[in-house]
C-alpha cells in the first residue's frame, strides 16, 4: 500500500517525524514548535476591532501584536497545521465528520448542545491553563521537554496527572470500555 | 499599526504546519477518542508520539547545538505557573478531548465539536490577556527560576538526559506492547 494513502502510521513513526521536523524549525528558522500564542495573536487581533485602545494598553497583548509581528510564522503554522491535517484525512481516506464522540455520548447524551458547551468550556481551560504555564502540548511538552527546560518537564507531568484525574473523575472506570 | 512576519517566516511557517498537521492526523492523535483513551489509561498513542518526538528532537537539536551553535528556546520555569497551568490544562485537554495543535488538527479531520473547543480557546486567550498582568505580579513569581534547563542546573550531560530518556522510553515501550485496549485507532 502507498504509504501516502495509508490511514495511519505508526506512532513511533509519526513521534519521529515530529522530532525531525523540530531539528528543521530550530536548525532553519530559528524557532520551536509551538501553538498556543497564535490564540493570544488573535484574540488581540479580534478584540482590537472592537476596543483597539484597549488592546493596546494591555502589556500582554501588545507583547505579542505590536512589539512582534501580530502576523508571524506561528499563526501561518496553524493554518498550515489544519491544512495539513485535512489532506492527510482525505489522502488516507479517514476523515470523519464527527459531531459528538461515542465516549462522550455515553456519559452525557447524545444531544450537540452539551458537547458543544464542553467543547469550548474545556477549549477556555486549555488556553488558560497553557498560558498561565508558558505553553502547550507543543511549545512545552514536545520542544520544551527535549530540551529538557525544567517547567516543560514539570507542565507536561502535571498536566498527565491531572488528566487522568479528570477522565476518571468524568468518566470514571465504566468510561474505558467506551472509548 | 499591525506587522506581518516576512515572506520568508511564514512560507516557512506554513510548510512546517503542513507536515505537523499530516503527521498528527496519521498518529491519529487528532481524534477524541485516542486522547480520552490516553487519560483513562487505555491506549497510548499520545505518550508514544510525545515521548519519541522528544528524545529523536533532542538527538539533533543538542548535536546542532554543540556542532554548529544552533540556539535555544529555553521557556522559563516558574514552577508555581508551570503547575498550576499544567493542572487546568490538563483538566481542559479532557473535557474537550484536545490540546490546542490537536484540536486545530481534528478540525481538519472533520471533528466539527472540535470548532467551539478553538472558540473557547480564543474567549480563554482574551480572559487570561486580562488577568496577565496581576498574575504576573503573585502566582507567576512564585518559584521564579528563569531559563533553567536539567543538564544545565545539574552541570551532567545533555547526552546523558538524552540517553536516560531514550532508555526510559524504550521500557514504556515495551511495558505498554500489547497494553491497549482499545484495538487501535481507526
Amino acid at each position: 500500500m502507498n504509504v501516502l494513502t495509508k490511514p495511519r502510521w505508526s506512532p513511533y513513526t509519526v513521534g519521529a517525524g515530529i522530532g525531525i521536523l523540530s531539528w528543521i524549525t530550530f536548525g532553519l528558522m530559528g524557532k520551536a514548535l509551538g501553538v498556543s500564542t497564535t490564540f493570544v495573536r488573535l484574540a488581540g487581533l479580534i478584540e482590537s476591532i472592537f476596543v483597539p485602545a484597549h488592546v493596546k494598553a494591555n502589556g500582554y497583548y501588545a507583547k505579542y501584536i505590536i512589539e512582534q509581528p501580530a502576523v508571524d510564522w506561528q499563526m501561518a503554522l496553524v493554518v498550515g497545521l489544519f491544512i495539513g491535517a485535512l489532506v492527510s484525512s482525505l489522502l488516507g481516506r479517514s476523515h470523519k465528520v464527527e459531531h459528538v464522540p461515542k465516549l462522550w455520548a455515553s456519559r452525557f447524551g447524545p444531544g450537540k448542545g452539551y458537547r458543544y458547551l464542553g467543547a469550548f468550556v474545556g477549549g477556555i481551560f486549555v488556553l488558560i491553563g497553557a498560558r498561565m504555564a508558558g505553553g502547550c502540548t507543543s511549545g512545552h511538552g514536545i520542544s520544551g521537554g527535549l530540551q529538557y527546560a525544567v517547567g516543560s518537564w514539570v507542565f507536561f507531568v502535571v498536566l498527565l496527572l491531572s488528566g487522568v484525574a479528570t477522565a476518571f473523575a468524568l468518566f470514571g472506570k465504566e468510561g474505558r470500555k467506551n472509548v | 499599526m499591525f506587522k506581518f512576519d516576512s515572506a520568508q517566516n511564514l512560507v516557512l511557517g506554513l510548510v512546517a504546519g503542513l507536515v505537523f498537521g499530516f503527521l498528527l492526523q496519521r498518529g491519529a492523535v487528532t481524534r477524541y477518542r485516542v486522547i480520552l483513551g490516553q487519560f483513562l489509561w487505555t491506549n497510548h498513542t499520545m505518550l508514544r508520539v510525545m515521548l519519541t518526538a522528544i528524545v529523536v528532537g533532542a538527538i539533533g537539536i543538542y548535536a546542532m547545538h554543540q556542532l554548529w551553535a544552533v540556539k535555544l528556546h529555553i521557556k522559563d520555569t516558574a514552577l508555581l505557573g508551570n503547575v498550576v497551568g499544567g493542572a487546568i490544562f490538563g483538566i481542559g485537554m479532557v473535557v474537550l478531548g484536545y490540546c490546542p495543535g490537536t484540536g486545530v488538527g481534528a478540525l481538519g479531520e472533520g471533528s466539527r465539536h472540535a470548532i467551539f473547543g478553538l472558540l473557547g480557546m480564543l474567549v480563554g486567550a482574551a480572559v487570561y490577556a486580562e488577568f496577565h498582568a496581576a498574575l504576573k505580579k503573585s502566582l507567576l513569581k512564585v518559584a521564579d527560576l528563569g531559563k533553567i534547563t536539567l543538564p544545565g542546573t545539574s552541570h551532567i550531560s545533555p547526552w546523558v538526559f538524552i540517553a536516560a530518556t531514550a532508555v526510559i522510553a524504550a521500557i514504556v515501550f515495551r511495558l505498554l506492547h500489547g497494553r491497549d485496549l482499545v484495538a487501535g485507532p481507526e
